[in-house]
């Protein structure tokens, strides 16, 4: 019974891919499901066709870098709100938390208010910082449960035996909060590689991402190269949340208790 | 290396020179700009001036936007109350599987948290629609006689939009419900509760303020969807992030717009304080 429920809701998880996945491998143009025939050709267009390619490297480019700078301000800003508990970097992690809690258009909205009235818009540049920032909480979440997660007693044993602050952070502190950078940029790696709306406005009309080109040829009429790119990109994130829960500890990120503090 | 103690030269805070001046350029500059331009006068040819005035903020009354404006709140309400309907009992399920057993769906609710709302769109259009759909399987075992286009349509949207904030709901009631007491759980099946009564009198009135918490996040979620409504729906169907981004894209109404999101800013974080504020209550009173 318990099970049969948990498979129900899964197959109407996996359902609309299925479907897409099917469709993906049709012989002709046209959309049919069942799929008439079997061909693969459609995957090869993604890298053969540059209409293709372009947006999908251009949007892993933009992930790749988004999600560093998303990390890069997530990490000094847990680290200080670890070591120093004081009203301003807790002022500070509430608005790194913000834009996660308000619907998307609205910092969209900013951004292309903000960058409008620059007089620098338009380039990639835009969409990196405009992603790393809009994509801060989900390194800042996971880096300070890892710093939450820390033996205090390691620190201060190092301190005891005379190292100073820098060379605890680099010898004890960092490796110990590796994964959790890890796992944060991926998470940011992948929400920037699927996002939208954002991106259309910082510069939808000039740098074309892969959700914009998909949402562009959707207009226009159907392409089995839809299908085909929609099956890699849901198995790049498969495969990447699949890696973070080989090496890391998943249900403790998604905020179930650890084995240790249970 | 001591934690907690206030920092007390200038040097120590180094560390939060970096991270202060992104956040403060990079989000709440733009958001004081927006604000500003939520009141600056609108010329015609899409441009605006700087000005004081609440035309745009007066347009909340006429009928284009309210319509607009209760059906997105209609909707988002029904999508995310159909997530908690579903997800508590799902996710209560979750987490009584083993850990090792749980990360594989795990995987799968964070691949599908993370799609573009284009691709659940796009999904789900094929899904629905009448060449490729779930009608033809249902023409092929004999339960319909011709395939039927279920899409675009009222219904279409709210698959959609549901199956956007699924996976939103359950991982925002994992936590409550993994931490959930065990021993509480097995004392009532001990003293002879029968697990679909210890669900009903135990574990559902433990954790009213979590699955409160659920239902208005999954709600602000939802009223962020963009695409959906465009993808799955007709005009009517449109929801306000849509409305936000015709007016300020293709009307090229920047101030309108920027009072819609101003709106739209307000009913999110008071919503999102009042989550706060119960899940706060909740842990004063166990």
């Amino acid at each position: 019974m318990r099970r049969a429920g948990i498979g129900l809701v899964i197959l109407f998880l996996v359902a609309p891919l299925l479907v897409i996945a099917a469709v993906s491998v049709n012989e002709k143009k046209r959309l049919l499901f069942p799929p008439h025939g079997f061909s693969l050709s459609w995957y090869g267009a993604i890298v053969a066709e540059s209409e293709w390619l372009d947006p999908v490297l251009r949007s892993l480019g933009i992930a790749a870098m988004a999600a560093a700078v998303a990390v890069s301000i997530a990490l000094p800003l847990a680290y200080f709100l670890w070591r120093y508990r004081v009203f301003y970097a807790k002022a500070l992690f509430a608005i790194g938390l913000i834009p996660f809690a308000l619907p998307p258009v609205i910092t969209a909205l900013g951004y292309l208010i903000f960058w409008s009235s620059s007089g620098w818009s338009g380039t990639m540049a835009n969409v990196v910082l405009s992603h790393g920032v809009f994509l801060v909480t989900l390194p800042l979440v996971t880096v300070s449960l890892g710093f939450e997660g820390l033996d205090p007693a390691l620190t201060e044993a190092a301190g005891t035996m005379g190292a100073d602050d820098l060379q605890v952070l680099r010898t004890i502190v960092l490796p110990l909060i590796l994964p959790y950078m890890v796992s944060g940029y991926a998470f940011a790696f992948v929400i920037s590689l699927n996002e939208y709306i954002v991106a259309f406005m910082v510069a939808g009309f000039t740098v074309e991402t892969l959700p914009i080109k998909l949402f562009n040829s959707l207009r226009y009429g159907y392409t089995p190269v839809m299908a085909s790119v929609t099956v890699v990109f849901v198995a790049l994130a498969a495969l990447i949340f699949g890696l973070v829960a080989r090496f890391g500890d998943l249900p403790r990120l998604l905020g179930a208790l650890g084995p240790r503090e249970r | 290396m001591r934690r907690g103690e206030p920092p007390r030269t200038l040097r120590q805070h180094a560390a939060l020179v970096y991270p202060g001046a992104m956040l403060g350029v990079l989000f709440l500059v733009p958001f004081a700009i927006m604000i500003a331009v939520s009141l600056y006068h609108r010329v015609e040819q899409g441009f605006y001036e700087p000005g004081f005035e609440f035309t745009h903020y007066a347009r909340f009354f006429t009928s284009f936007f309210s319509d607009h404006l209760l059906f997105s709140l209609f909707i988002a309400a029904l999508a995310s109350a159909l997530c908690v309907l579903v997800g508590f009992p799902f996710t209560y399920a979750l987490v009584r599987l083993g850990r090792r057993a749980q990360i594989p769906i795990l995987v799968l609710l964070l691949s599908v948290l993370s799609l573009s709302e284009v691709i659940v769109g796009f999904a789900w259009s094929v899904l629905l629609s009448k060449n490729a759909g779930l009608s033809n399987l249902l023409v092929w075992i004999g339960l319909l006689a011709k395939p039927l286009a279920w899409s675009p349509s009222f219904g279409a949207v709210l698959c959609g939009l549901s199956y956007l904030t699924f996976p939103y709901t359950i991982l925002v009631l994992y936590p409550p419900l993994s931490r959930l007491d065990r021993e509480m759980v097995e004392a009532a099946r001990t003293l002879g509760a029968s697990p679909a009564r210890t669900f009903a009198t135990v574990v559902i009135p433990v954790l009213r303020p979590a699955i409160l918490a659920a239902f208005i996040l999954g709600f602000v979620f939802t009223l962020g969807s963009y695409l959906t409504p465009q993808i799955l729906g007709r005009p009517q169907h449109w929801t306000l992030s849509v409305l936000i981004t015709d007016q300020a894209i293709y009307a090229a109404n920047i101030p309108f717009a920027a009072a819609m999101a101003m709106f739209l800013t307000l009913v999110s974080l008071a919503l999102v304080a009042a989550t706060l504020a119960l899940n706060r209550s909740a842990r004063r009173t166990p």
